[in-house]
């Protein structure tokens, strides 16, 4: 592509962004769009010449003309999003079709007073200090211009705030769901968390494309976990497979607290997740899981980056990922120990199963260690199916297909068996058997 | 049941079996005896189908069937069963659930009704006293940190569950106490019957003291040199296997 169309894309986003106009009520604000908006005016999208952006081309992203405007005729249907709720899960949710929020399908009354959990847009208009103290703090305009075009363009999203001392007892589900549109369009959801001393949650995200629509989800979620803090967290990516997905989470975890990490890919056909997790205090801990299965022309990246500040910090990480077709994943996992960060773990394992001669995997991890009393570890791997076993399972009468798809199953459930929210777990084991052919026959294995 | 004819086999491009012949009528034990790397493995895995076991010259025929045109699959389905020398372990697959697999894709195969959870659990509970298998291992992942005796115990089980007509026996002895041996003879021996028949590769007489076979053949370098009755293990055990190297 040209410099001039590229430029002449940027100035879509430009437009679109004076369309905005006049929803800004506080000057804070205001000025954090603007210069985020200065930002990527400057950077425009990332090329692979960035060594961040080396295996991950986004010019199909860049070349598109999206709408960032919403068409808010679009609805939904009770119907459509019952097959996609956890039946039987007391929970709150938050339903966003095409980025805006649906307060009809949205189920957050009855909170308990001093808990906050809105649209964005809805926290944006009361405005308060805790806003002002909190968004766009931790995601970095600079890092990523996909964040700067985010916070351009904040206005839906969610707005969560758990005050010191308490327990969310019901999960907190949000969906974001995309279909269909007159014109193919871009939506920037943004999400704050922001949970106190000694507050506990559980989050889940999902990006759902409810058939085989052109759009491009750029999501930003903001952590902030105060001392003792425990947020569990669940991303589930299943974007049409004519979509593009950039996410961006960016945790900042103080004295004590904990941040557990799923994130499950399966849909898009690029697709970018990056997880940034800064333990800046003592006693901090962070896990994260992963799972990416890809096939045909998918192309899927996880970035990971962890930065121990401060001693006695923990970070664990596993992920694992699945190639089939002509699809391509890329992982890379960064660790960054401070000089100061003494006593700390960080362990990393990244394992890859190759289905077919024509997928690909890029794998790297990364360790930059300045301090010296340190525990560290890290392992990719690259294989395919093993030959024992799959010939151990067809002298057991197991056809050759099943028994691929037997023993695809059981390398990804290294994953998904640790997670511990049950209805997650099982609706991750359904939506991957349901990959595989022969589904019934495996689900027979784990499910009676 | 089986008739072995002039069978060339090779691994890579070593050539292991050098013109085997062997005849198994239905309900009949043989034991394959022979020093290491005489063929023995060789000839259980060109049974069962293993791939990079290529057949060179020579036929294999099974119940009127050439064997060598099927799948493993296949000849599961068609009754053929190998205890492995080294069961494999398989993380994330449950033992049950690939038994029940097991017993179904045959049962299919052959027209048969599929057994539901309930005829499957009654079917297993049954076996399982064959063996002496702890019920906690099955509901194990297949073979994951079992012992290598368990393991040993575990191909029996699977033996005694999917009813094979042609059961090939691997080394089954070897890595076990007499203990563990007793037990696995006791199984092997309670599931002798009229219409199966059974093929014991060993290299050490031991499991013939508790599996009393029709007949013993001596494999080396891919051939039989000699067969005999259960009267020439004990020989063997008594002169080992160079004599009877030597003479042939």
């Amino acid at each position: 592509m040209s410099q001039e169309n590229m430029n002449s894309n940027i100035q879509n986003y430009l437009n679109d962004f004076e369309k905005l106009g006049d929803d800004v009520k506080s000057d804070w604000f205001s000025e954090q769009r603007q210069s985020a908006l200065s930002l990527f005016k400057e950077t425009g999208f990332p090329g692979t010449r960035q060594e961040n952006w080396k295996y991950t081309d986004t010019r199909p992203i860049a070349k598109n003309s999206f709408s960032n405007t919403s068409d808010q005729s679009i609805s939904i249907t009770t119907d459509e999003i019952d097959s996609i709720r956890f039946q039987g899960l007391d929970c709150y949710e938050l339903v966003f079709v095409n980025g805006i929020f649906s307060k009809e399908h949205s189920r957050i009354d009855g909170l308990p007073e001093n808990i906050v959990i809105e649209n964005m847009a809805a926290a944006l208009e009361k405005d308060s200090d805790l806003l002002k103290k909190h968004l766009a703090h931790y995601a970095d305009s600079k890092v990523s211009p996909f964040t700067a075009l985010n916070t351009a363009f904040i206005q839906h999203g969610t707005y969560i705030n758990v005050p010191k001392n308490t327990v969310i007892e019901k999960p907190i589900n949000i969906l974001y769901l995309s279909k269909e549109s007159a014109q193919p369009f871009a939506s920037h959801p943004r999400n704050l968390i922001v949970m106190g001393e000694q507050s506990e949650a559980t989050l889940i995200e999902s990006y759902i494309g409810l058939d085989d629509a052109n759009y491009f989800t750029n999501a930003v979620t903001e952590v902030s976990l105060s001392s003792s803090a425990i947020l569990k967290h669940y991303k589930i990516q299943q974007e049409s497979l004519n979509a593009y997905h950039i996410g961006n989470l960016n945790v900042m975890q103080g004295k004590d607290s904990r941040f557990e990490s799923n994130s499950i890919s399966l849909g898009g056909s690029l697709v970018r997740n990056d997880i940034h997790g800064q333990l800046a205090a003592e006693g901090a801990s962070i896990v994260m899981n992963g799972l990416y299965m890809t096939n045909n022309n998918q192309h899927v990246d996880n970035h990971t980056r962890v930065d121990h500040l401060k001693p006695n910090t923990h970070s664990s990480e596993n992920y694992r990922g699945v190639m089939n077709g002509k699809s391509r994943a890329v992982f890379n996992g960064k660790v960054v120990v401070h000089p100061q960060a003494q006593k700390i773990e960080a362990h990393q394992n990244n394992a890859n199963l190759l289905l077919s001669d024509d997928a690909e995997i890029d794998t790297k991890p990364e360790l930059e260690i300045y301090a010296d009393d340190v525990k560290c570890s890290h392992g990719a791997t690259v294989g395919q199916l093993d030959q024992d076993m799959l010939f151990y399972l067809r002298s057991r009468a197991i056809d050759e297909e099943t028994a691929k798809s037997l023993l695809t199953y059981a390398f990804a459930d290294e994953v998904i068996r640790d997670i511990g929210f049950a209805p997650v777990r099982n609706r991750l084991e359904y939506l991957i058997v349901g990959r595989l052919p022969d589904a019934e026959l495996i689900r027979e294995f784990t499910n009676e | 049941m089986l008739n072995i004819k002039d069978l060339h086999a090779r691994v890579e491009d070593k050539e292991i079996l050098k013109g085997l012949n062997l005849n198994i009528k239905a309900g009949e034990v043989h034991a394959i005896m022979g020093p290491n790397g005489s063929g023995k493995s060789t000839l259980a895995n060109v049974l069962a189908g293993r791939n990079g076991y290529e057949v060179t010259k020579g036929s294999v025929e099974y119940q009127g069937k050439d064997l060598l045109e099927l799948a493993p699959e296949e000849r599961a389905w068609a009754g053929v069963f190998l205890a492995f020398q080294y069961p494999v372990e398989i993380p994330g697959v449950n033992n049950v659930y690939l038994l029940k697999a097991a017993v179904n894709a045959i049962r299919k195969n052959r027209g048969e009704q599929e057994l539901d959870a309930v005829e499957f659990l009654t079917l297993v509970k049954e076996k399982m006293k064959i063996v002496k298998m702890k019920e906690d291992l099955l509901n194990r992942a297949v073979n994951e940190g079992f012992s290598g005796g368990e393991k040993k115990r575990n191909e029996i089980f699977q033996m005694a569950v999917l009813e094979p007509k042609l059961a090939i026996l691997d080394e089954t002895d070897s890595g076990l106490d007499i203990d563990a041996l007793k037990i696995v003879a006791e199984g092997v021996n309670s599931l002798r019957s009229p219409e199966r028949s059974i093929i014991l590769v060993t290299h050490y007489q031991r499991l013939l003291d508790y599996i009393k076979p029709d007949h013993v053949h001596v494999l080396s370098n891919g051939k039989i040199i000699k067969s005999g009755g259960p009267e020439l293990a004990l020989e063997l055990e008594e002169k080992g296997y160079d004599w009877i190297v030597e003479a042939a």
